[in-house]
């Protein structure tokens, strides 16, 4: 029997990195918050305990922080004419769990996308001519870069980014991204203390005309006070950052960022442990009653709102409208629907280069401590002579020196015995790694829908995704790790090996957990999911935020991305939404 | 990791009698916890340290199984002026302790069927769990050298020998019984036997942290500020574990 609770003004379903901006701004408005969140409360002193955080076996190989596969998986194919099989242990990507979500065990780079990216589709057709993206399903987001500038800004002080700005109010600035488009003001910190691996990166870099600069990092390169009046401290580089907490409170999270001071209003309350099964709607099918969810009692409540504020990790966010029959389930074959169009992920390729006579100290690091070259990302150059559009951010940020995963030895070294020792005891302190991190654009083929043959412990379907590398994206990234190469012999190492993308997306080695898209936003409700306000189309008391809003991925994390467009959504209910409850702010 | 950590799932039952009547009416011992604004939810003990695996005595593998799996690790990381080799790192304890709990029984994973032979991309879509993979994979060596090398067992061969097999197991040109994939077989030892070796020593492999000591990982150390601007200087200190430093056992 569900058990039918008292109303509130607001629920929210997740509470990792949106799902806080949203209870604080909403709280702040007044409003009565109810977060569920389906794993565990966690915090810094008790969960990312600085006695035993540092451990690789139970974090990052076991991936204890994540959502284990047992209480959801998800079912992948590379194309229609495959059969979807369910992914029994999460591999190419991790999605996070519990409070603080993957925003608790992310590497913390922080970047703004290009104001081209909003409107890429009217950008490309204007630059180049339609012609030059046929084939692929690009569209514009309905909101531009100029109003994404302040919400941007305001993540990136509610964080305490360090960074060096490129370009303030239209100037270039010495020593930043001079790609970059423009910014109201610089970052809150200035960069962190650069190691010697990317240092030695960006003068090859730059020796070949580039243009390196250090990567905007969520781990804090000084002690910081943010606008909320959370202190956060000074980032001590030991490397342990992407599948851990943070115990020094130098990486920004939900926990140390919003928690401490939304957990004490008297206007909010979190239940853990508790996942939302479906968005109830009421007879016209236009307006959400509320969610009904399950704790782990296995008892079922009901829990009337006013408003649903969906801010689940994307794919589960694309998951819960599908399982709650809320618009339009997209058709690969028609190219019609919108629930599920438009994912895309991230087209990444890797280079290692081994010295004879360098330490770089790998275990000195930090998740997003390192240099970035830009000149072929996005549309910072030009496509005129090149068959692709897009590009990739080349990065070389080691991130840690953590021996189970990171060993790297020369191509040809053995896998075991005495010859793999040696090669391992000499190249561990000695290799260089950098990589790049290219866009991925969304084709016809390429979608999430229910899988109709494997479900949850509850019974409902998995979420199946189809995906795999569109030619573009690989044509991109080829042309790309030509130029890794070209920094590679610039570098001037003994050798160098470098891993190209290659089509046929693998759900298994580790690649990066930047899924986006399937509940996009946009312009017209055939072709999307929310406004501009991340405001549902179709039911307008509904909210769908995260990067499962992404029309399609650029060369960029997407984490600020994802924080400016909480900010958006909650500016939007705050100074325009609650003067009309229930109203579509966009009319279709 | 709930074999590593009794200590969590007590704790979060004892708390669920307590705090749980928030939720009015919520009956049977639940993990679910409402959190009511007022002040940041903290509970004493609430810390989940990894408990030190002690060596001595197995706990899933059987005697032969364990000789097995300990002359293995010992080919895959033989001792030299390098390091100690697998076995006396203990590699061997450390995965006997891993296929005991979570890691052996897959209890975290998606073990639903139907099971279909699937593509490469979409990775392992056996039945078994690692604890039935080394049950039925060390039994399917066995019984292959019985017949092929003269009734010994892997631990009685000489080195050469042991070396031709494991390589010849990596290549997968071992036919092995019971429909068991050799090369497959081979990664998964493979991995495990790393991860033994360079794991924290807490969990019973890497003892004395000997392979942090060969590649100049410092371990659980948490700041290296004072050492990011010395570019290309080793790193002075020596490595230090979760569970201790060598040093504090010398007072």
């Amino acid at each position: 029997m569900t058990k039918i609770l008292p109303r509130k003004d607001v629920v929210i379903v997740g509470l990792g990195w949106t799902g806080a901006i949203l209870a604080h701004e909403l709280t702040e408005q007044g409003l009565d918050v109810l977060a569920i969140e389906r794993g565990p409360w966690r915090d810094t002193a008790t969960d990312f305990n600085i006695g035993y955080v540092q451990d690789e076996l139970r974090y990052g190989i076991r991936r204890d922080l994540f959502l284990q596969p047992r209480v959801e998986a998800m079912t992948m194919r590379n194309n229609l004419s495959q059969t979807a099989l369910p992914m029994r242990d999460y591999g190419s990507f991790l999605p996070g769990n519990g409070v603080g979500g993957a925003g608790v065990h992310w590497n913390g780079h922080t970047w703004r996308f290009w104001d081209s990216d909003f409107r890429i589709k009217s950008h490309l057709t204007e630059r180049y001519g339609a012609a030059k993206f046929d084939g692929l399903q690009l569209q514009d987001w309905g909101v531009t870069g100029e109003e994404m500038e302040p919400f941007y800004d305001k993540f990136e002080y509610l964080a305490g980014i360090s960074g060096k700005a490129g370009n303030i109010k239209g100037r270039i600035q010495e020593g930043g991204n001079p790609f970059e488009d423009s910014r109201a003001r610089d970052y809150p910190l200035p960069p962190m203390q650069m190691s010697y691996a990317p240092s030695l990166f960006a003068d090859a870099a730059r020796k070949l005309g580039y243009h390196p600069f250090p990567t905007p990092s969520a781990n804090l390169s000084k002690a910081y006070i943010n606008p909320l009046g959370i202190a956060m401290g000074e980032c001590t580089l030991c490397g342990f950052c992407e599948r851990f907490g943070c115990a020094n409170y130098s990486k920004a999270s939900a926990q140390t960022t919003i928690l401490p001071v939304l957990m004490k209003k008297k206007n909010f309350e979190l239940r853990t442990d508790s996942e939302v099964l479906r968005i109830d709607l009421d007879g016209s099918g236009k307006m959400a009653k509320g969610v009904t969810y399950v704790d782990t009692s296995d008892e079922e409540y009901f829990q009337p709102a006013d408003m649903v504020l969906l801010c689940a990790y994307g794919l589960h966010n694309v998951r819960l409208l599908l399982l709650s029959g809320i618009g339009k389930p997209y058709d690969p074959n028609s190219g019609e629907g919108a629930v599920g169009r438009n994912y895309c992920y991230q087209t990444n390729a890797g280079m290692q280069v081994f010295f004879d006579d360098k330490n770089f100290n790998p275990f000195i690091a930090s998740g997003a401590l390192g240099q970035t070259v830009d000149d072929f990302n996005g549309d910072a150059f030009d496509h005129g002579s090149v068959n692709f559009v897009g590009g990739a951010g080349i990065n070389c940020i080691p991130t840690n020196g953590r021996p189970i995963a990171m060993r790297p030895v020369p191509p040809g070294t053995p896998r075991w015995g005495a010859k793999w020792k040696a090669a391992t005891a000499q190249a561990y302190k000695s290799t260089m790694t950098y990589s790049s991190q290219g866009s991925s654009y969304p084709t016809q083929g390429n979608y999430l829908d229910l899988d109709p043959t494997y479900s949850d412990r509850f019974g409902r379907p998995l979420l199946r995704i189809t995906f795999d590398f569109p030619d573009n994206d690989l044509k991109m990234s080829d042309y790309v790790s030509d130029r890794m190469e070209d920094i590679a012999k610039a570098l001037g190492g003994r050798q160098y090996n470098g891993a190209r993308r290659k089509k046929g997306w693998d759900s298994v080695p580790y690649q990066s957990t930047h899924n986006t898209g399937g509940a996009i936003m946009g312009t017209d409700p055939k072709t999307s999911v929310v406004n501009r306000y991340l405001q549902n189309w179709d039911v307008s008391n509904l909210f769908v935020i995260g990067a499962s809003a992404f029309a399609h991925n650029a060369g960029k994390n997407p984490t600020g991305t994802v924080g400016a467009l909480a900010f958006i959504a909650a500016d939007a209910i705050r100074t325009k939404y609650l003067r009309n409850p229930g109203a579509p702010l966009v009319s279709a | 990791m709930s074999e590593l950590c009794p200590k969590r799932l007590s704790r979060r039952r004892f708390l669920s009698s307590v705090a749980l009547t928030v939720l009015a009416g919520s009956a049977g011992p639940v993990l679910a916890r409402s959190y009511v604004g007022g002040n940041l939810p903290w509970t004493s003990y609430a810390a989940d340290p990894p408990r030190q695996v002690m060596p001595g005595g197995w706990k899933f593998f059987t005697e032969q199984e364990a000789r097995t799996i300990e002359a293995i690790a010992d080919r895959m990381i033989p001792p030299d002026g390098l390091s100690i080799g697998g076995k006396e790192a203990g590699c061997a304890v450390y995965l006997d302790r891993q296929l005991a709990g979570s890691y052996g029984n897959s209890s975290r994973l998606y073990t639903q069927g139907p099971f279909l032979p699937g593509l490469p991309t979409q990775g392992y879509q056996g039945a078994d769990n690692p604890a039935q993979i080394y049950r039925k994979g060390l039994a399917a060596i066995d019984t292959y050298l019985k017949q092929n090398k003269g009734g010994k067992a892997f631990a009685d061969l000489s080195p050469n020998e042991q070396d031709a097999f494991l390589t010849d197991l990596e290549a997968g040109k071992i036919k092995l019984d019971n429909d068991v994939d050799g090369k497959a077989l081979f990664n998964v030892i493979l991995g495990s036997i790393m991860e033994g070796f360079f794991a924290d020593p807490v969990y019973g492999g890497n003892k004395d942290m000997a392979s942090w000591k060969m590649i100049g990982f410092p371990g659980a150390r948490y700041d290296y500020r004072d050492h990011v601007s010395k570019f290309n200087e080793t790193y002075p200190h020596p490595p230090i574990s979760i569970a201790s430093q060598p040093f504090w056992a010398e007072k």
